[in-house]
């Protein structure tokens, strides 16, 4: 196992190379590279301060000469210096980066509960009206885009029924955990709902192919009760895929956090993303790309190993 | 052996798909909304862009069905002519994305060997950038219009086609049929043309599909952050651009536009749901 781990730790160098170089690539094509946000300020600006600017930044060397000066300082974990705040990259992206997975951590917890809950009811009670209102609910979670289901849960339990905060992480002087739970609600929902979707599907068949083996029929032949059956002999065989799809799963979650947090107005990495590619902060962009890419890569190989640890017929050699 | 005997390929396939009843619903859902979209000019009661400052939000009445805007233009005439680009962007991104994505796991399955290490080492890497934000920064570098939010979307949705043909190609190809494509003589592109990809379209057809849906959402979340095609050519993701603003005292600037999208994503949903079946039909057993 240490072996196969290391070995596939291995193996991600030449991706997140690939990675950065993709990446590197978007941002050069960047139209007016760093001076554009200065130029487009519509001040006059000495063009011996544009090039001292460029200068310091070192994007007058060759692109080459870039890259690498680029990519050995990001090893070191050294992402460059925002242009909107002179402040170091890494330094914004940490500040940041507990909202995110906090946010990212609710809506997982909350996926996976709703879809197991959801997924082994429907399937115990196949075609059962329960069991087409979890279909219908899944295409819906499918076809309903992330932002309008947060423009619609606001509009209802903030506006009209005024249950839940509308946006932030805390109302200005209550403060309290209590209170902020009730703001990390609709955006954990919101970002879950598309999960709870695809995970509830996906456990159903799971558990409809595993209910139909040959132990499930000798463990009800010894006489144990349905609860047994397919609690502890269905279920346990039918979560080893949905286990690692929900891992795979833990990456995407990212990309809807970048729309999630904005629309409620979550201070995470997601927001600061969006407010990055409005003030053309290239270096910043680039920070959260890499840093959303390395969590996919990292987060795939978590579904792996996942997968051999729940499935013991599984070697790795 | 008579023709009565056996039913063709194709009629399996369609009484498999009439059999989906919410395929075919749907269908009639999307070629209506759809023929009602491009039919926009005809069907529409006022102008898209036409200002009637007299009437500047007004609620959903019998004079504007769906309401009017800030501006005072009619909802519904901006959802019908907004569906012309979301669909058109949907459809397009999608067969671009399906395209690339068919002839890259084609090629990859296929050929093998060096050819299929680098092209799957490649489709990894773009598997791994999270494709929301990296569309988001490539959306924001041009001024949109309708071909480039295609392209752009297109462009980076051929990864998972690539891997499902990949598979496929590579059962496909240890098939007796191409081994006498081959001993005729056939080129290897023939072979892929006329023997392999014809065979992997199930898969093919089923993504596409899936993709056209994907990529409404896509669009409209884009222009949701403004990055989408500018006003005042209407989609239905730029309308709901400034909706957030309003949407406590304006619901239905929120609700229409959404709902458009929320319609026509589920009914081309149904559909690919549907073809699935009726290209698979031993796979539905399951369901």
């Amino acid at each position: 196992m240490t072996v196969y781990v290391t070995r596939r730790l291995l193996q991600m160098i030449p991706l997140v190379l690939g990675i950065t170089l993709v990446l590197f690539a978007v941002i050069q094509a960047a139209p007016g590279g760093p001076e554009g946000a200065l130029l487009e300020s519509g001040r006059f600006i000495d063009p011996e301060v544009i090039e001292a600017y460029r200068a310091r930044l070192g994007v007058d060397q060759p692109v080459h000469v870039q890259y690498v000066r680029w990519i050995s300082a990001a090893a070191r974990g050294d992402l460059g210096v925002s242009f909107s705040t002179t402040r170091p990259v890494s330094e914004m992206i940490l500040e940041r980066l507990p909202a995110t997975l906090e946010l990212m951590g609710a809506s997982f917890l909350l996926a996976a509960i709703l879809a197991f809950a959801l997924g082994s009811l429907s399937a115990v009670r196949q075609y059962s009206w329960f069991d087409h209102a979890g279909t219908g609910l899944s295409f819906l979670g499918i076809a309903m885009p992330v932002f309008w289901f947060g423009l619609i849960l606001q509009l209802v339990f903030g506006v009209w029924l005024g249950w839940l905060p509308v946006a932030g992480t805390g109302t200005v002087g209550a403060g309290g955990l209590g209170d902020h739970l009730l703001h990390l609600v609709m955006p954990a929902l919101v970002l879950s709902f598309r999960y709870v979707a695809g995970w509830s599907r996906y456990l159903r068949s799971s558990l409809l192919g595993a209910l139909r083996a040959d132990y499930i029929r000798t463990a009800r032949a010894k006489g144990l009760s349905e609860r047994m059956v397919v609690g502890v002999h269905g279920l346990r065989n039918a979560l080893i895929p949905v286990v690692s799809i929900m891992a795979l799963n833990l990456a995407g979650l990212f990309g809807g956090a970048v729309i999630t947090e904005t629309i409620f107005a979550w201070p995470g990495i997601g927001r600061m993303f969006i407010q990055a590619m409005y003030a053309r902060d290239y270096p910043l962009l680039m920070g959260i790309l890499l840093l959303g890419s390395v969590m996919v890569v990292l987060f795939n190989l978590l579904a792996d190993i996942v997968y051999g640890v729940l499935d013991p017929r599984i070697r790795y050699e | 052996m008579s023709d009565a005997a056996a039913p063709s390929a194709s009629a399996t396939f369609w009484s498999e798909l009439a059999r989906h009843r919410l395929a075919v619903v749907s269908l009639a859902v999307v070629g209506l909304l759809s023929l009602a979209c491009a039919a926009a000019p005809l069907l529409a009661p006022y102008e898209f862009d036409a200002i009637d400052l007299t009437s500047i939000r007004a609620a959903p009445s019998w004079e504007h069905l769906m309401g009017t805007d800030d501006l005072g233009r009619d909802l519904f005439t901006r959802v019908l002519y907004g569906g012309r680009v979301s669909i058109l962007i949907g459809v397009l991104s999608a067969l671009l994305g399906t395209g690339i994505g068919a002839a890259v796991g084609a090629a990859a399955g296929f050929y093998g060997r060096v050819v299929d290490n680098v092209l799957m080492r490649i489709t990894d890497v773009a598997y791994a950038i999270p494709t929301l934000p990296l569309l988001i920064v490539l959306a924001s570098y041009t001024e949109a219009t309708a071909t480039s939010m295609a392209l752009v979307i297109g462009f980076l949705s051929w990864m998972t086609t690539a891997r499902v043909v990949r598979g496929e190609v590579l059962s496909i190809k240890e098939m007796a049929y191409v081994e006498a494509a081959r001993s005729l003589g056939a080129s290897n592109l023939r072979i892929i043309g006329r023997h392999v990809l014809p065979n992997a379209m199930g898969p093919i057809v089923v993504g596409a599909t899936l993709a056209v849906g994907n990529a409404i959402i896509v669009e409209s979340s884009l222009s949701f952050l403004g990055l989408g095609v500018q006003p005042p050519t209407p989609t239905w993701g730029n309308m709901l651009m400034d909706a957030q603003a309003t949407m406590a005292t304006k619901p239905w600037l929120t609700v229409f536009p959404g709902m458009a999208i929320l319609l026509t994503v589920l009914a081309v949903n149904f559909i690919g749901d549907g073809l699935q079946d009726a290209l698979d039909p031993g796979a539905r057993s399951s369901r």
